[in-house]
């Protein structure tokens, strides 16, 4: 007991999939409860909490639909403990009903979504396709989900421990943003013991367990009076998401100052970027990366930052979509950079760029 | 003077909001007085539906958590997951748990929860103004079968008791009803017995209720309890469909 006691408060060399340290990450966490239906490429995530969770004593559920299982989470949240579910695109879809009905009554939960190709059952494959639908709501309503995008295993097990405290911090779904690739890679982490990032989170004296000694709590997302009820709800629901642009923007840079083009890319590109990035550097050209850790909130001021420092410099955004993210970054750089010098390599099919056809581009745009 | 009946302390109104001759407002009623007399107000947690019973935290003093159409047997799986010691109960209209929430009832009984259900059968969509439910007789006109429903095309109505007691893991189900006195005491009964069998752990129990809905159907509240007398008690027999102590 003692021992193990003390593995508990060391960090711990690991070796795992990207899914399973989501998984061991949430044990960590704390999360109690944890529902999920079977999807690749997140599948290893559930096989692993089956076995775990059962190891500790709290609850597992092979839930009938990934609409089930959503529910599920909304239940277990409302009861006041933490909880997590996960799948892939196709079900993240149908798992956006629960979340708007979550956001509007302003539960906390994780929700982790290995990104694979799309529209319709699209392919298994890895595939960053979904930035519009996490980043912009996603159901019905007006309401936001933070959005972690990790890029290694490390980030895998470290933003889902990080998850939980923001959701429980700012009582609303924080979704994590994996794609094929990051989910199941093999890589070694530390695994850290689990330190809250707050000092403090508000008591949830909202949750739902029984009103002995108390007025009865009611969670609900029905406000009938447009003027007293749901206007109301939405600016609430408004200034907490502004607040939350003012205090969590995390991005990652590399290489920026003084650079001539800078690659934007997050999560399995962003990784591809960076290899190809330093090979070019190697040949006496500068090029940098900055990649969005957030993708909600974006890190605008970060961005706009860099460009302001260096008038000249070009941008290429990369993603494994069709050009999603590339609306955010022109968004943030309208009034800094001129359009032309945004420049955007895109890929649909569910697969991705490679460091020699990333190479290419930035020497395309460097004979421009 | 004796006094027979009083408001039960769980219920906060003693007038609703529902449209005369509506069932909701007495099963609402016969849940308040259950919930006094086994005295499980502070332990218990309601799940409301999407339909005419969703404001069920107006007239009923305890925790409530609002369910998206048809999710409440997850919302609620979880809910108990979470909290075995206090009482959950499903209170679902038959759009709800017949029509878009098949899968979320059926797979909770299947896994045996040890939850209490209502299922409140009026054969209409009371709450979007009385279109056709799964449940909606062969013939009844609604506003999306304005012809009257046919077998074919439209299927024929889905009996839910039947259909549930194949599943091993359901433990009670009984057909009631609330249109006249002596049914609506029956009811009560029921309540107080899926209660119970929460309570003592026994595991998934369901009562459904025929009940009236004399604005979804254009009816008088006179017609409409004649409506169920005359015409549902046939299709839907009452009396207990599955019994396992
Ligand atoms: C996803 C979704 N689809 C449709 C609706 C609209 N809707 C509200 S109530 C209702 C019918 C409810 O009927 P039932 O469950 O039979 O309950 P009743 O109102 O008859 O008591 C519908 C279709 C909704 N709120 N959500």
């Amino acid at each position: 007991m003692a021992d193990e006691k003390k593995t508990e408060t060391q960090d711990k060399q690991m070796l795992m999939k990207g899914n399973e340290a989501v998984g061991e990450a949430s044990i960590k966490a704390g999360c109690y409860c944890y529902f999920a239906y079977p999807i690749t490429p997140q599948t290893e995530t559930p096989e692993y909490l089956s076995k775990r969770m059962e190891e500790e004593n709290r609850v597992f559920i092979q839930a009938e639909s990934e609409v089930a299982a959503i529910n599920m989470v909304f239940g277990a949240s409302a009861a006041g403990v933490r909880v997590m579910t996960s799948s892939s695109s196709p079900g993240i879809s149908l798992k956006q009903e629960g979340i708007s009905y979550i956001a509007g009554a302003e539960l906390p939960c994780v929700i982790v979504n290995v990104c694979r190709g799309g529209p319709g059952l699209g392919n298994i494959e890895a595939s960053q396709a979904d930035y519009f639908q996490s980043t912009r709501g996603g159901g019905h309503g007006d309401y936001r989900c933070i959005v972690l995008a990790p890029n290694s295993v490390q980030e895998c097990y470290d933003m889902t421990l990080n998850a939980f405290d923001l959701a429980d911090y700012y009582r609303m779904p924080v979704l994590i943003q994996s794609d094929g690739i990051i989910g199941q890679l093999v890589e070694p982490f530390q695994m850290h013991p689990y330190k809250p990032m707050f000092d403090k989170f508000p008591p949830k004296d909202w949750a739902l367990t029984g009103c002995a000694g108390r007025k009865p709590n009611v969670v609900r997302t029905l406000y009938l009076n447009p003027a007293n009820g749901l206007e109301l709800l939405n600016r609430k629901l408004e200034q907490k998401y502004n607040k939350i642009k003012s205090e969590l923007r995390w991005c990652e840079t590399y290489n920026c100052d003084n650079a001539d083009i800078i690659v934007i890319a997050y999560g399995a590109s962003s990784r591809i970027a960076k290899s190809a990035i330093k090979k070019h550097n190697t040949n006496g050209t500068k090029i940098g990366m900055f990649r969005p850790k957030t993708l909600w909130p974006w890190p605008d001021v970060e961005l706009v930052d860099i460009a302001r420092k260096n008038k000249n410099v070009k941008f290429l955004v990369i993603e494994m979509s069709m050009g999603q993210m590339l609306e955010d970054v022109l968004l943030t750089l309208m009034d800094v950079v001129p359009k032309k010098n945004i420049y955007f390599y895109g890929m649909g099919g569910g697969w991705n760029p490679t460091p020699d056809s990333v190479y290419e581009k930035i020497s395309e745009i460097m004979k421009k | 003077m004796n006094i027979v009946k009083s408001q039960p302390k769980s219920i906060i109104q003693d007038s609703t909001k529902y449209c005369p001759g509506c069932g909701h407002g007495i099963i609402l009623r016969l849940i308040g007085e259950a919930i006094d007399e086994l005295g499980i107000r502070e332990r218990m947690i309601l799940t409301a539906p999407v339909g005419c019973a969703v404001i069920l935290y107006d007239y009923i003093s305890c925790d409530v958590i609002e369910c998206a159409h048809g999710r409440a047997p997850a919302v609620a799986t979880a809910l108990k997951r979470v909290h075995p010691d206090k009482f959950i109960l499903l209170y679902q209209g038959d759009g709800d748990l017949a029509a878009i929430g098949t899968a979320e009832i059926v797979h909770a009984a299947n896994r045996g929860e040890n939850l209490s259900a209502i299922f409140v059968n009026n054969a209409t969509y009371g709450m979007t103004g009385g279109q056709m439910a799964p449940t909606t007789l062969v013939g009844q006109k609604t506003t999306t079968s304005p012809f009257g429903r046919t077998i074919k095309g439209m299927g024929k109505p889905i009996r839910v008791c039947e259909m549930l007691s194949t599943l091993e893991e359901t433990k009670y189900l009984e057909r009631t009803s609330i249109h006249s006195v002596r049914n609506i005491n029956k009811t009560k009964a029921a309540i107080r017995k899926i209660f119970q069998n929460q309570m003592n752990g026994i595991g998934f129990s369901m009562v459904e209720i025929l009940s009236m809905c004399p604005v979804g159907w254009k009816v008088s509240p006179v017609e409409a309890v004649q409506f169920i007398e005359e015409q549902m008690l046939n299709y839907y027999p009452l009396g207990v469909y599955k019994n396992v102590e």
